[in-house]
């Protein structure tokens, strides 16, 4: 069974945009936003699951990072301390619509079985042939929303943004067991919300 | 190796980060444990359909707002620090 290669893509001249940006210039600092916004906006969206605060996000996000790049001591990647500094603010803005409810990466998990299979069920070849675009991404913004933010961050950075497992831990300041635990379950949960949606229906109604 | 076994190993043999002896073991187990098959591979397949959904994906117009936003924000930062005495020689604004 083949395994899953992350998209990160290598940035050969980023360090030339900061160094230019650190030094005031400011069209190399908008290649930078150029480079990074959709992740941002994305990372954004994912942890707030608000369009608003996401906007909101993206733009706080990158002038913090330009308030302080002379803090940036480029012993990470660029984009990996840019996404350290969206993280924050997206979880600074979920804790403030939702105050009711701790929200903290440090949220713990009550116990293994809550990501144990229940249902053990084959899915169709190609799922995502199954529904239309706009259904596909209701059920997999629906599902994803119903995972503690805890679990939703570190799937999002290491599966849909495809950060290294240490880059994942760097960014939101955790250790890498806790990012390897964090991030099965996250991957099993969802895999058992989707069953519903994708388990293979031959046999059943006879429909494909 | 139990199912559980696999189940812990799960993650680290989908990002193929762990050495060929426990990913042998893994695989023998994978050839006649039909249900940890399954849930491999349809917790693989989880993976790529939300790194192929373009779930939240910025739209032109947005972008190019919050861009322009970014960038004046970044210039009244640029400005704001800079030496008054230096504004007062730069151009006027339009």
């Amino acid at each position: 069974m083949g395994t899953i290669q992350p998209k990160v893509e290598a940035t050969g001249d980023e360090l030339t945009l900061v160094h230019a940006a650190k030094a005031g210039d400011i069209s190399a600092f908008e290649e930078l936003v150029k480079r990074y916004d959709r992740n941002v906006f994305r990372i954004a969206q994912h942890i707030t699951q608000n369009r608003e605060d996401a906007e909101d996000v993206v733009q706080d996000a990158f002038l913090k990072a330009y308030q302080n790049l002379a803090n940036f001591h480029e012993q990470s990647k660029f984009y990996t301390w840019l996404v350290r500094i969206a993280v924050n603010e997206a979880l600074m803005r979920l804790r403030r619509r939702r105050p009711e409810r701790m929200v903290s990466l440090d949220e713990n998990i009550k116990t293994e079985e809550d990501s144990m299979p229940r249902e053990i069920a084959d899915w169709s070849p190609n799922p995502e042939q199954l529904y239309n675009q706009g259904e596909l991404k209701e059920i997999l913004g629906k599902t994803i929303q119903g995972l503690p933010p805890s679990f939703r961050t570190v799937f999002v950075l290491r599966d849909v943004e495809g950060l290294s497992t240490e880059e994942t831990a760097d960014a939101l300041d955790l250790s890498i067991p806790a990012v390897k635990s964090r991030l099965l379950r996250a991957r099993l949960q969802l895999r058992e919300r989707l069953n519903k949606y994708f388990k293979n229906r031959t046999g059943g109604d006879g429909k494909q | 190796m139990t199912c559980s076994d696999f189940l812990k190993e799960l993650t680290d043999y989908l990002d193929d980060s762990m050495d060929a002896q426990t990913r042998a073991e893994l695989e023998d187990h994978l050839q006649w444990c039909h249900n940890c098959y399954v849930v491999c591979n349809t917790t693989k397949m989880t993976i790529e359909i939300y790194r192929d959904s373009h779930l939240y994906e910025l739209p032109d117009d947005l972008r190019t707002r919050l861009r322009t936003a970014i960038v004046s924000k970044c210039e009244s930062h640029k400005n704001q620090a800079s030496d008054p005495r230096e504004q007062s020689d730069s151009p006027t604004a339009k």
